[in-house]
């Protein structure tokens, strides 16, 4: 029974218009009645939530300065881009579109100046789906918003970068993605942060339009002192494409709960991770594949790597509910673990209240394979390099089909990074 | 000239023995071909050779030009000059074959990606390999026989002094066992390449002539002799060779006949349960 500390004063206190400053303050005086969740909820279980001590972190104030150095190397990895979001300290400190989108009708800069802008926030994520989005209501000081309008065809990636360097700051981004039928877009959200002890609570909003493409790829590099507890929540209308993948790299616990409502028919789905957690990292993966209409479908291509004496938790839900008739749905997480005193449990689950489906879930987690190490060495590669090669060759799957081009290969080489940092 | 000596070798699985004392050279240049039944320990042999985990050597010596390469990891007998053609090669998922030729070559020195590259294509052309696939992770939604290809193309690339081809010829069409059997012949004659060809069938030595047959059978070899052993088994079958049903320690049906090891060199022809004390 942990009260919730944070105050209603606070989040009235922060900086934006009067209809988002009585959002928050009714999103925290619901908060202020509500507790932290406990492993006993089944969406909770191996989690180390009990852990966490909310009066350890504050808000920040103020907006701090300039972009960081160090996202610069990041947002140079997409050279070609529709334009760019950075995000120091929960503030935005950097906001570019190019002209012509502008010019098309895009939108991509702080929520509080898109219009219409209260529809937007909250248009995929009102209710949770934990208590964090709730605090993410409350306490998000400057949300992000994407909105592209029908028809709009975008190829370059649009791109948002966060970085926390305050001490003991608690941050809450805000994404929201709307897309009109038809449109097509890609996005890069990247979360780093410098060695400080900090709280991340990220909430993403994909609305995918009838017929929109939308790729999503987020990276979350936390500095291992870093606690992240996260939801990603998207939405695909009829006959509408999302692709989204998350890869899990850092944090001390980090966790990122994928829910995926598919609202039209012919709605997909996809949702990918690569997660690598060393050390003493826990991270915690949480997916939910909702359908909801007839002739949807969805593909979870999840792989991780635990090593040193990392954890890792994955359970993940299918639902099929009672009108989603001819659901083609697959969930698969498969996990390598890299030591003996690594822990990772897998817990798929399926909810089906329909006939006409195919669902299936696979699972696994076991040490890298002797077989294929073996095959590789007995070519002359050396032992370690043969580690390296089916490590990165396991995470491939993922890296090669992600929906953001030229993010494949920075991820390997820090996956790389990981793996021999990490005490394999 | 290099020289691949096996002694005596024994080797256990579990604490079953498998391999039962080979004996056994090949020497630069020269086509040998060990045949035998399933289980009779022909895998056992390849892989004690290139150093698989999971394999318990009791006693005897696998040596390379005077090198032990018992006490090699699989890596360096690679980079020494043995090479293994699997008989089931594995899938490598995401590891890509021109990554992996890379860093063998970078292991040994032997040279750079450029070189491996320039390999590859010559080697595809050789053997009618599609190039497509030298850009495939390994092994991966390949058939049968062009896994078979892949592990002969790389035989090319690599130049191995030795090399151990276990069931190359399984899931290869008669045109493409043709082909793979050319570029490995070539490789004997002008490289030297010593093989050592591990078969269940004849069918490969129609094509891959060898100078010396062996016949490996409950672990031992039981009989060595030119090319025409291939045609005498071809009439005759593994079972001129088989030992009794129950093996190495047998006991004679009046009680008192006890024999570690069946003689491999008695008649195989002969009554197996004959008392030889009568």
């Amino acid at each position: 029974m942990t009260p919730v500390p944070f105050e209603v004063e606070s989040a009235r206190s922060l900086p934006g218009p009067r209809w988002l400053r009585d959002r928050r303050a009714s999103a925290a005086a619901t908060l202020a009645g509500a507790e932290l969740p406990t492993t006993e909820e089944e969406v909770w279980r191996y989690s180390r939530i009990a852990e966490l001590e909310l009066g350890a972190f504050r808000l920040v104030e103020h907006a701090s300065g300039d972009e960081p150095e160090a996202l610069r190397p990041v947002i140079d990895l997409v050279p070609e881009r529709a334009g760019v979001i950075v995000v120091r300290n929960g503030r935005v400190v950097r906001a570019e579109l190019a002209d012509d989108l502008a010019s098309k009708g895009v939108f991509f800069g702080a929520l509080a100046e898109a219009e219409n802008p209260s529809s937007l926030l909250g248009s995929v994520a009102s209710a949770g789906p934990d208590v964090f989005a709730l605090m993410n209501d409350a306490f998000a000081a400057d949300p992000v918003a994407l909105v592209v309008p029908s028809g709009v065809v975008v190829e370059a990636p649009f791109a948002v970068a966060h970085w926390i360097d305050e001490e003991a700051a608690a941050v809450l981004p805000r994404l929201v993605v709307t897309t009109g039928e038809g449109s097509e877009i890609s996005v890069l959200e990247y979360y780093g942060s410098a060695a400080v002890t900090a709280l991340m609570v990220p909430l993403v909003e994909l609305s995918v339009g009838p017929a929109a493409r939308v790729g999503y790829v987020g990276v979350q590099d936390l500095a291992p002192s870093v606690w992240q507890v996260g939801s990603h929540v998207s939405a695909v209308d009829r006959s509408g494409v999302l692709r989204s993948a998350a890869a899990m790299l850092g944090g001390d616990y980090a966790r990122l709960r994928m829910d995926c409502r598919l609202v039209g028919r012919g709605a997909q789905g996809d949702l990918m991770s690569v997660y690598f957690g060393e050390g003493h990292q826990t991270l915690d993966l949480r997916t939910f594949q909702d359908h909801r209409a007839p002739d949807t479908s969805s593909e979870l291509t999840f792989k991780g790597a635990v090593s040193g004496s990392a954890r890792s938790i994955y359970t993940g839900l299918i639902k099929v509910e009672p009108d989603a008739r001819g659901t083609n749905a697959r969930q698969s997480n498969r996990l390598l673990k890299l030591s003996e005193d690594a822990w990772a449990e897998s817990v798929p689950n399926l909810e089906i209240e329909t006939n006409d489906v195919r669902c299936s879930h696979a699972s696994a987690v076991g040490p890298v394979d002797e077989d294929q190490r073996f095959y590789l060495e007995s070519r002359g590669v050396k032992p370690e390099v043969a580690q390296r090669l089916v490590v990165t060759g396991f995470f491939e799957e993922v890296l090669a089909q992600l929906p953001v081009p030229g993010v494949g290969e920075p991820l390997r080489a820090r996956i790389i990074d990981k793996l021999e940092g990490g005490g394999a | 000239m290099s020289e691949l000596a096996i002694a005596d070798l024994r080797v256990s699985v579990d604490g079953k023995p498998i391999l039962d004392g080979i004996n056994l050279t090949v020497c630069s240049g020269e086509v040998h071909a060990v045949m035998g039944p399933n289980g009779s320990g022909k895998s056992t042999l390849s892989h004690v050779i290139m150093g698989k985990p999971g394999y318990e050597v009791v006693a005897g010596s696998v040596t390379l030009d005077d090198c032990d390469v018992l006490a090699m990891e699989p890596w360096q007998r690679a980079q020494a000059g043995l090479f293994l053609a699997m008989q089931y090669p594995t899938e490598v998922p995401g590891v890509y074959l021109d990554d992996m030729l890379t860093e063998a070559f970078e292991a040994g020195d032997r040279g750079d990606r450029a070189l491996v590259e320039a390999r590859l294509v010559r080697e595809a052309a050789a053997i009618g390999f599609d190039e497509t696939f030298l850009h495939r992770p390994l092994n991966v939604d390949l058939s049968g026989g062009e896994k078979k290809r892949n592990e002969t193309l790389q035989l090319g690339v690599l130049q191995p002094k030795i090399a151990v081809l276990d069931e190359i010829d399984s899931g290869l069409d008669v045109d493409a066992l043709r082909l793979v059997s050319r570029r490995i012949e070539e490789e004997t004659n002008r490289r030297g390449l010593g093989v050592l060809a591990i078969t269940h069938y004849s069918r490969l030595l129609s094509e891959l002539k060898p100078d010396v047959v062996h016949i490996l059978v409950r672990g031992r070899i039981v009989q060595t002799a030119g090319p025409e052993l291939a045609g005498r088994l071809e009439e005759t079958g593994y079972a001129a060779w088989e030992p009794p049903e129950n093996g190495g320690t047998e006991v004679g049906i009046r009680g008192h006949l006890h024999r570690e090891h069946p003689d491999p060199f008695a008649d195989p022809f002969a009554d197996p349960f004959a008392d030889p004390l009568a």
